[in-house]
């Protein structure tokens, strides 16, 4: 009997140990700290100024809000609002909302959601507001694709913060050194050709491959497909999904024009360095990385340029929305209806819209802003690049394919990258159809 | 008046019963221990069997823990215990040695050295993380492949195999916990007489026979100790992975348990399953520890 009690003792012990911390293991537990990185307020002086919360994991964003807070407060003083922007780190933020959510605890009034992020919220009974009553009569001047993405039966939940607009980022230095004119290039075979060109003049790569969906969904987006068909029925093994990974594949290995991109991503300290040396020609990502190049990479001023997509074959999308924030208001939130009203105020106004290009650099979601004279003022991203952007935009604007969004994009996009990407285009150890069809065999064990 | 005078003795006299005192010593401990790890551990085991949504909780019976029989479970499980096995090897053997070395009378500078070892384990993982990731960045001119250069060998991709990642998750787990391992087996020589080494000496015995004869079996307790924190800090390895790869790394070469448990339970909003894999953990954790403490004979010696 005594043994029994000290073998339960020593149990117990164990048990102790494991759960206590084992070796002191106090590092890990460092980055979940509800630790604010960023607190901005304002209207604390407004006497019955509503307090709400905001929510963010950008500190631009926070600012954003703020400023439109401050408009808001001298436009309607009655319904005077006390905004308190908190920045977190990102995936913390997204953790902390997903709990308070699911807890019913602190759940603020308003808060950012990334789009790889955003399908977790329409999980079961969604907690968000609607925000129907205000994008329903302004449909017409949205790119409506970039909407769908936060949208679940019809309803609209989240506030978008640009566009997202995928193009190519042409080094003009390099095309002029390889004596390629970037306007003559129309399909993705021209390009192809374009490339050899200049690998042939120059010894650069024309252009580098992300291992992550950077280097793979704005391609079939383009194309019509996409991980998931307009049901919900996955379809990221389908015949043109196959086949444009191929012709990516083959980019690399068989054209020689790419290289896999130095870091396996667009956002790693390696492909920066790469990048402002030179290392390519031109790159394919949406309008929101004009940022990273206007910050990380200061040797290229000037001498990039923006182009459309160039197409597989006619009828295909001259660009695709990527990525992206979108702003919701949580239905536990004690002002669902002010808050519901000032994110309308500050995100999907024209005056919004305009403000998001000004203030923070994103094209905005409403095209109806695109030719305002606001928007052809002389900013950072016209100096860096050239003022042309918009009337590129402008010309693509019904040639814009969405993406469609479900509970499993999560799924899928980690088994993008994780096996899919990483074995054909980094490896190069696996065809296209193979690792196609066991990605989607693996996330359709998760759709069960 | 008297009587309050007088119950206060008997409230006083109660508390100050031999009973009652151990069990008001630790009251605040078992208080705090339950509403943080056991409240929390219970309704982990019970969350593993529902589905929990926003506004939506279940129960699902075993399909949770059904759907566990996955390769990407397998792969993190096949991690750990490499990364386990590892620094075992690693972190048993080295800083035994080490501390023989800083106890010994030949080595100078031994609080300098004993502190060079213990400060990594108090810097953040993060920050160290940072450091490693970029000493081992995937360009040329990264320090870790100018220095495999020196002796002629090409670049390696270092996070993107399997074989370095393995090996970096046990590079920075031994640089960091070194020195507190030292400081156990460092504890442990203390309790080893002088006159065993001085006996020992007058027997005609050389260094390697004393550590192997007297030092070896003087630590054996020390080293059960640490060798049963090693394997469970081996099995809940997460930073060491995380501050590489984040949550999911290329073809999984990385994935531990408790980063599939993150990945999955808090990325993926999936707590019902990330629940699952933490009470597997748990019972993995609980089963290599009791066998290993039998195999050493650790409960011998509490029975008797």
């Amino acid at each position: 009997m005594k043994k029994y009690l000290s073998l339960f003792g020593i149990g117990i012990a164990v048990t102790l140990m494991t759960a206590c911390g084992g070796n002191g293991d106090d590092g890990s537990s460092e980055e979940f700290e509800a630790d604010v990185d960023e607190e901005v307020t304002t209207g604390e002086d407004i006497e019955g100024a509503t307090p709400l919360d905001f929510w963010t994991f950008a500190g631009t964003h926070a600012d954003f809000f703020v400023d439109a807070a401050e408009r808001w407060n001298e436009e309607f003083p009655d319904r005077a609002i006390q905004l308190n922007a908190q920045t977190y780190p990102f995936d913390q933020m997204h953790n902390n909302l997903l709990l308070a959510i699911q807890s019913g605890q602190g759940v603020p009034d308003i808060a950012d959601i990334e789009i790889a992020k955003f399908s977790n919220f329409l999980q079961g009974e969604v907690q968000l507001e609607p925000l129907n009553e205000f994008i329903e009569p302004e449909l017409d001047n949205f790119i409506e694709e970039r909407l769908d993405i936060y949208a679940k039966d019809g309803n609209y939940y989240g506030a978008p913060t640009h566009l997202g607009a995928t193009v190519v980022y042409y080094n003009m230095d390099i095309m002029n050194e390889a004596g390629v004119d970037i306007d003559s290039i129309e399909t993705w075979d021209d390009y192809v050709e374009a490339g050899k060109q200049v690998v042939e003049a120059t010894g650069v790569p024309m252009t580098v491959v992300p291992v992550n969906w950077y280097g793979f969904w704005p391609f079939i987006v383009q194309r019509g497909s996409d991980f998931f068909d307009d049901n919900g029925e996955l379809i990221i093994d389908n015949e043109t999904n196959v086949d444009t990974l191929e012709f990516i594949q083959d980019m690399i290995y068989e054209h020689e024009i790419a290289e896999v991109s130095p870091g396996g991503d667009y956002h790693s300290e390696e492909f920066y360095g790469f990048m402002n040396d030179a290392g390519a020609a031109s790159m394919v990502a949406p309008l929101f990385y004009m940022k990273d190049f206007t910050e990380y990479m200061p040797d290229l001023e000037g001498k990039m340029a923006i182009r459309p997509m160039p197409v597989f074959e006619e009828g295909d999308a001259r660009s695709v929305p990527m990525g992206g924030t979108g702003t919701v208001v949580p239905s536990q939130s004690e002002n669902p209806e002010l808050a519901k009203e000032f994110l309308n105020y500050a995100k999907l106004t024209e005056q919004a819209n305009i403000n998001l290009w000004t203030q923070l650099g994103f094209d905005p979601p409403r095209w109806d802003v695109w030719d305002s004279p606001e928007l052809e003022e002389d900013n950072l991203y016209f100096q860096y690049f050239d003022d042309t952007i918009f009337d590129t935009l402008l010309e693509i604007r019904d040639d814009i394919e969405g993406i469609n969004i479900t509970e499993y994009t999560p799924d899928a996009l980690e088994e993008l990258e994780t096996n899919i990407m990483h074995n054909v285009i980094r490896e190069n150890n696996q065809t296209p159809e193979e690792a196609l069809s066991q990605g989607a065999e693996t996330i359709r064990s998760y759709m069960e | 008046m008297k009587s309050t005078v007088k119950k206060e003795n008997k409230l006083i006299k109660f508390l100050n019963s031999k009973k009652v005192v151990p069990y008001i010593f630790v009251l605040p401990f078992i208080l705090s221990f339950s509403v943080l790890t056991l409240y929390p551990a219970i309704q982990a085991v019970v969350m593993s069997f529902q589905r929990i949504l926003p506004g939506q909780v279940e129960f699902i019976g075993l399909a949770n823990y059904r759907r566990l029989m996955n390769p990407v479970f397998y792969r993190a499980f096949r991690n750990t215990l490499l990364y386990t096995f590892f620094t075992l090897l690693v972190l048993i053997p080295v800083p035994m040695i080490l501390a023989v070395f800083l106890n010994s009378k030949i080595v100078k500078f031994k609080t300098i050295l004993r502190s060079a070892l213990f400060i990594p384990s108090l810097t953040s993982v993060v920050v160290a993380g940072l450091i490693f990731r970029l000493i081992f960045a995937e360009s040329g001119a990264s320090i870790a492949n100018q220095f495999i250069g020196l002796f002629g060998i090409d670049p390696i991709v270092w996070t993107t195999q399997s074989w370095s990642a393995i090996f970096l998750m046990v590079l920075l787990a031994s640089w960091r916990w070194m020195g507190v391992n030292v400081l156990y087996f460092l504890a442990g020589l203390q309790s080893i007489p002088d006159e065993m080494y001085e006996s020992a000496d007058i027997d005609g015995a050389n260094v390697f026979d004393k550590f192997r004869h007297i030092t070896v079996p003087f630590l054996k307790s020390v080293t059960i100790f640490v060798t049963t924190i090693s394997i469970i800090g081996g099995f809940r390895v997460f930073a060491e992975s995380y501050v590489f790869w984040g949550a999911s790394s290329p073809g999984n070469i990385a994935t531990t348990l408790v980063s599939y448990l993150y990945q999955q339970g808090i990325q993926r909003n999936d707590m019902g399953f990330g629940a699952a894999v933490g009470v597997v953990v748990l019972i993995i954790i609980f089963l290599v520890s009791l066998i290993y403490l039998i195999l050493t004979g650790a409960f011998k010696k509490e029975t008797r």
